[in-house]
């Protein structure tokens, strides 16, 4: 099986080069076929490793390919690494990939041949980057899976170039990248100084003997590379702006790739994170703040993409809560159910979009549930599955967080719950306004309302499926003992870190069971509020209080950016390109150019064309050549 | 006779055609001024030779030494007659194209 790993990301890869060289001769129809047909296939590799990874007796592998780099002492190998939690990912990510992939042949329909293989392919290298990151065996051949999804993250994003401001939203998606990547590569950097090595396999056994300090700047460093990557405070603002790419592309870099980067990153170098607790204090902070204040945000958009934005912002927020307070298998565990619903609600938005085409207000829907059978079905599992009703897949996930979020400190849990409340609010808001009610779009758009394609609603039925039942891998312990088979799963990987920690303080099952139907209790009852407010809306409904138009404009967060940060080097860049360029830099160049042209024209008076004064020069000079030798060196 | 003597008429008859050089605007008179200059080099030549010719025989009756700058002379002489030779025609050619032998006529290589 190990020689058939390096096909997984290969033939993403393949498809990226046929799709990519062949867009303009390769039919429609054939493009898809290579697009879907390559991922699939990833996919079901990825099932045999998987099935290899849960045999009995497993050890983790790696398989070396060729060096990498090879300079002096450095010596960094190109190999992957075959273990739980990397086969865990694969699956996510071909899987939910493909059912992207598959998705897309249907939605993009109306795109010509070119674009549509230009789609393909950048969705392919998507993938493949992706891949990258998750089987590489070192931190160096993560960063070009890192760096990788960020291209591609551009590329998508920017999608349809011919409007300004989505290649806008590309760019700050790239440059917000950028500054995260920086804090990666220096981390990358300080490794192999001080350690030499940044392979997992031989860094973390030496991590134990490391001083505090070297461990927590690491650490630091590497979150600043999961706060870019993964839509963090304070580089969060370009994942609510990437929803300028088409839905599918929405889909992808929410579920299955890109976001999940940063967790799956930490989540591996957890044996570092669990020696420095302050930066696991950072996190965990810092993933409440984004937990909370995208919850806030997301309570009052109109936009349902922009709703489901914040709301990816918030959840990889309790994931990073999870990662700080050292439950790392509930973090992976949360990633896997959150890509499952997060990947069909998007989709659901995406066939709302395409029946409505292109609106994406939510003021203008209305009523589409008679309209959308099956996309309204799934949209409700997938909206249940993300408030954490029980038994969808999003109750087990945001459970086990909640718990392990109490056992370290009760203040976590109350704002945890607190965004699960509003999280329940604002999906419940969004689908009560697209759903139910009266249709408030245009008559045309009315006319035109329709179930979309077996291509787009075939995602759709499978990962409601896997939002229903994606949940039963992680059945906490009050239920049953010993039911919890991903922790069993990844205990070799991620075991080792977490365990100190859940003893600490244990719960009796009865107080966590309490809590949980207090929990539960609660989100129904927002249920029913938002079903009190939004079921009938009406657009004239508006309340303009201070607080709504403060959490519509997004705490004005783009505003202060805009202020603090854009402005300001915007300023310094005029005064370098003003003063600094067209003074001092260009001065000092045509000054030399002047200096030569003046000097040029003087000394041409010297050629008079004249031969006596040649002579005459040459006499003088020799004369004075004379005199300097024989009294130079009295 | 002394040195002395050599080398004060070979500095005269140099400067003499140093200052033909530069004074003079006949092409033909310059020439003889080059010529002037090479043949103080050549006496120069000629009376060190000699001198140090002088002070090696006085040792040795069978010597050579000193008599190799002699040759030499010869050598220069000659060179310099071809370069007479070639001198002259470039100032016949000057004459026939421009009817004049004044050398600050030729000063188009200026422009």
């Amino acid at each position: 099986m190990n020689k058939f790993v390096f096909l997984i990301p290969v033939l993403p890869l393949v498809g990226f080069l046929i799709n990519g060289l062949g867009r303009n001769f390769l039919s429609r129809a054939l493009v898809s076929i290579v697009g879907c047909g390559t991922l699939i296939l990833s996919f079901i590799l990825s099932l045999l490793v998987f099935q290899e990874v849960t045999a009995p007796g497993f050890v983790p592998q790696v398989i070396n390919y060729f060096d990498f780099i090879h300079a002096g002492g450095l010596d960094i190998k190109f190999s992957f690494q075959v273990d739980q939690l990397s086969s865990l990912f694969l699956l996510i990510i071909t899987g939910i990939g493909s059912l992207i992939h598959i998705y897309s042949s249907a939605y993009m329909h109306e795109e010509t041949v070119p674009h549509f293989a230009r789609y393909f392919a950048y969705l392919n290298l998507f993938v493949f980057s992706m891949l990258m990151l998750i089987l590489g065996s070192n931190f160096v051949i993560m960063f070009i899976g890192w760096e990788g999804v960020g291209l591609c993250s551009y590329l998508l994003i920017g999608y349809w170039f011919k409007n300004n401001d989505y290649n806008n939203a590309a760019k700050k998606a790239f440059i917000m990248n950028r500054i995260g990547d920086l804090g990666f590569l220096l981390a990358i950097f300080w490794m192999l100084s001080q350690f030499g090595t940044v392979s997992y396999l031989e860094l973390f056994p030496q991590i134990p003997s490391a001083s505090l300090y070297v461990v927590t700047c690491i650490t630091l460093l590497l979150f600043v590379g999961a706060m870019g990557k993964s839509a963090q405070i304070p580089l969060y603002t370009w994942l609510p702006d990437a929803m300028a790419g088409p839905t599918p592309v929405s889909a992808l870099i929410h579920a299955a790739t890109m976001v999940t980067a940063g967790i799956y990153m930490i989540a591996r170098s957890n044996v570092m994170y669990s020696m420095a607790p302050h930066t696991q204090d950072i996190v965990t902070i810092i993933g409440m703040a984004t937990a909370l204040l995208a919850a806030t945000i997301a309570l009052k958009q109109n936009d349902i993409k922009k709703v489901l934005a914040y709301s990816t912002v918030s959840q990889l927020g309790l994931m990073f809560v999870a990662l700080g307070v050292g439950a790392y298998t509930a973090g992976v565990f949360h990633v896997m159910t959150h890509a499952f619903f997060k990947a069909l609600l998007f989709l659901g938005a995406g066939s709302v979009i395409h029946a409505m085409h292109h609106e994406q207000d939510l003021t203008k829907m209305g009523g589409l549930r008679k309209y959308l059978p099956i996309t309204h079905i799934t949209f409700l599992i997938g909206t249940l599955a993300i408030s954490g009703i029980p038994p969808f897949a999003g109750f087990f996930s945001k459970d086990e967080i909640l718990t392990a979020a109490l056992q370290k400190n009760p203040i976590y849990y109350v704002l945890g719950v607190v965004t699960s409340l509003m999280t329940a609010f604002y999906m419940f808001r969004l689908y009560f306004l697209t759903f139910s009610g009266a249709f408030r779009g245009t008559d045309h758009q009315a006319k035109h309302l329709h179930e979309s394609p077996f291509a787009m609603t075939l995602p759709l039925m499978v990962l409601a499926l896997l939002s229903i039942v994606g949940g039963f891998v992680g059945i906490p312990n009050v239920f049953a003992e010993n039911a919890h088979l991903l922790s069993a799963f990844l205990d070799p990987v991620l075991g080792s870190a977490h365990s100190s920690s859940h003893e600490a303080v244990h719960l009796s099952h009865s107080t966590e069971l309490i809590l949980m139907g207090v929990v539960v209790f609660l989100i129904i009852l927002m249920i029913f509020f938002a079903s009190r407010k939004f079921v009938d809306y009406k657009e004239s409904e508006k309340e303009e209080s201070a607080i709504s138009k403060f959490l519509a404009n997004k705490w004005y967060v783009d505003e202060l950016y805009e202020t603090i940060i854009v402005k300001p080097l915007g300023h310094l860049a005029s005064f370098f390109n003003k003063v600094v360029d067209a003074k001092i830099i260009d001065g000092f160049v045509n000054g030399v150019g002047r200096s030569v042209q003046y000097s040029a024209r003087q000394l041409r008076l010297l050629q008079s064309g004249q031969v006596g004064s040649y002579v005459l020069i040459m006499v003088i000079s020799i004369i004075l050549l004379f005199i300097f030798q024989f009294f130079w060196k009295h | 006779m002394p040195i002395n003597y050599y080398i004060f008429l070979s500095i005269a008859l140099f400067t003499i055609g140093i200052v033909g050089v530069l004074t003079r605007r006949n092409a033909i008179i310059i020439f003889m001024c080059i010529e002037l200059m090479l043949n103080a080099v050549n006496v120069l030549l000629v009376a060190f030779s000699k001198m140090h010719h002088v002070a090696a025989y006085a040792l040795d009756a069978s010597t050579t030494a000193g008599t190799e700058a002699q040759l030499f002379v010869f050598f220069i002489m000659v060179v310099a007659a071809a370069e007479v030779t070639v001198g002259l025609a470039i100032i016949v050619m000057m004459y026939r194209n421009i009817h004049s032998v004044d050398i600050n006529f030729l000063n188009r290589l200026k422009h």
